[in-house]
């Protein structure tokens, strides 16, 4: 037996709080993020992922002392994203905690910024996020700033260079699927993870334990990523487990 | 002993040691824990740790440059020492990695997972760096593994392995997809190319080991020749 497909709950927070929201939109409290890491630890979380979804930058500080708080009690490994501009912001996260940060729209903007945060801490701790949307060709386009600007890049070429440029991992949400709980975008977590060869987290659309089977064994994902279905209490993370078990897909328990 | 450290963990400004630290003090909630590249702080400390994260050449110089080389081969000549993932590379000789030497204290070399050998049994695909958790499988008995069952999971991120040069100081295995040595004990240095600060219960039990290990290969008072040894 080998390696161990990854289940990773992530927790969107805003301004201190995990919400989550349907297509970006309509956010809806799902209670306190320590709180909510330490359960998910108990349960057997692989990882843990926490999405900054906060809008101003002072209350963005927010995060640092929940992300504090969870490191010094979990010992799993923690990703942190939202609002990550420039490499001090990384080195800011790292110190409070974080394992691995997640970029996003600065990688769009500033692709170097991935470069230069590989070289200085390691491609381990650097997570590329990839927001995608289906385009009328029949392929997919990243996004930014949450899913509101289209940026013409296509999403299979963009992860290739970020994997190029020294990203460790990439993080792929299906915009068109995140929120409406009727399974990932296997098309397109398809085609991402085919075309690199760094790990990649499916995102995005998970409703129901076999849509995480499905990420894996269709999709070619190594590892799934789900929030709602876990913070409202429909499923455990052990459940989520035992279920990829019964599709012959290799988990920790 | 007063101003003694009872561990240090060797800072030399690669990556973050927080993780490393934090769980140190948990399992060792009286110990202190000193995160330094106070060279005689190091010497002094009742056991030593050495992490590391990032490419093998880069550590190499950043330790040149804070006069820590011959301060890592003197802790790992003399007490406790815990070598964690790049911390554990970085004790052998050479590495693919940028053709970098490494500090040479224990004989083989790192290689980097072939491409041409990462695919699974059912022809997919195998990523590289090898993420997540890997079952660990004990090769030899040692106070480090003790309360650990064999196979348990711990959380790997590497892209490079180390090769011994001497196969009597395999600890442990994992597969990814072939056989790779993920533990090595020789004296009192064990190291580790999985992550045990981040891999909860299995990893806490481990460097809650550490924290106690007299440096000694053997499990305390039994040898692994005797069958009645019950550890």
């Amino acid at each position: 037996m080998g390696l161990a497909k990854r289940i990773i709950p992530c927790l969107d927070v805003n301004a201190g709080r995990v919400v989550k929201g349907v297509n970006f939109v309509g956010l809806r409290d799902a209670g306190d993020p320590v709180e909510i890491a330490r359960r998910y630890d108990r349960e057997g979380a692989d990882e843990l992922t926490f999405l900054d979804i906060t809008a101003s930058s002072d209350q963005r500080d927010l995060i640092l002392p929940i992300i504090e708080a969870v490191a010094s009690e979990v010992f799993i490994p923690l990703t942190v994203g939202g609002g990550v501009r420039e490499v001090n912001d990384v080195r800011r996260l790292l110190n409070a905690g974080a394992d691995k940060v997640s970029i996003n729209t600065t990688a769009v903007n500033n692709p170097q910024i991935v470069a230069d945060a590989a070289s200085r801490f390691g491609s381990q701790c650097i997570v590329v996020a990839i927001d995608a949307k289906a385009n009328e060709a029949g392929r997919w386009e990243v996004y930014t700033h949450g899913g509101r600007n289209a940026t013409g890049l296509d999403a299979i070429e963009w992860a290739i260079k970020m994997q190029n440029l020294g990203a460790g991992e990439i993080l792929l949400t299906s915009m068109d699927k995140d929120g409406t709980k009727s399974g990932f975008n296997i098309p397109l977590t398809r085609a991402v993870s085919d075309a690199v060869s760094i790990p990649v987290i499916a995102s995005g659309g998970v409703g129901t334990l076999q849509h995480l089977a499905d990420g894996v064994i269709e999709g070619h994902a190594d590892a799934v990523l789900a929030a709602s279905i876990f913070h409202f209490g429909e499923y455990t993370i052990h459940e989520a487990k035992l279920h990829m078990l019964q599709n012959g897909i290799e988990v920790r328990l | 002993m007063a101003a003694n450290v009872d561990i240090a963990v060797i800072d030399y400004g690669m990556g973050n040691l927080r993780s490393v630290s934090k769980a140190l003090e948990h399992v060792a909630p009286a110990a202190s824990v000193v995160v330094t590249a106070d060279p005689q702080v190091i010497l002094d400390a009742g056991r030593v740790v050495f992490p590391g994260v990032g490419a093998m050449g880069d550590c190499m110089a950043e330790l040149k440059q804070r006069g820590l080389i011959d301060v890592v081969k003197q802790a790992a000549a003399s007490k406790p020492f815990l070598g964690i993932c790049l911390g554990m590379q970085m004790l052998f000789e050479h590495s693919e990695e940028g053709d970098a030497a490494g500090l040479g204290i224990l004989p083989g070399r790192v290689l980097r997972f072939p491409d041409e050998a990462m695919y699974d049994n059912r022809h997919n695909r195998l990523k590289v760096p090898h993420m997540g958790w890997n079952e660990v499988h004990q090769a030899v008995p040692h106070p480090l593994w003790s309360g650990i069952t064999d196979g348990a999971r711990f959380y790997f991120v590497h892209s490079y392995y180390v090769e011994a040069g001497n196969p009597d100081m395999v600890s442990a295995f994992s597969l990814y997809p072939f056989p790779f040595t993920c533990a090595v004990a020789a004296n009192n240095i064990f190291a580790v190319q999985f992550h045990p600060e981040k891999s909860q219960a299995a990893g806490l039990t481990l460097l809650g080991n550490f924290v106690t290990w007299d440096g000694n290969i053997a499990p305390n008072q039994c040898d692994t020749f005797n069958t009645e040894c019950s550890l």
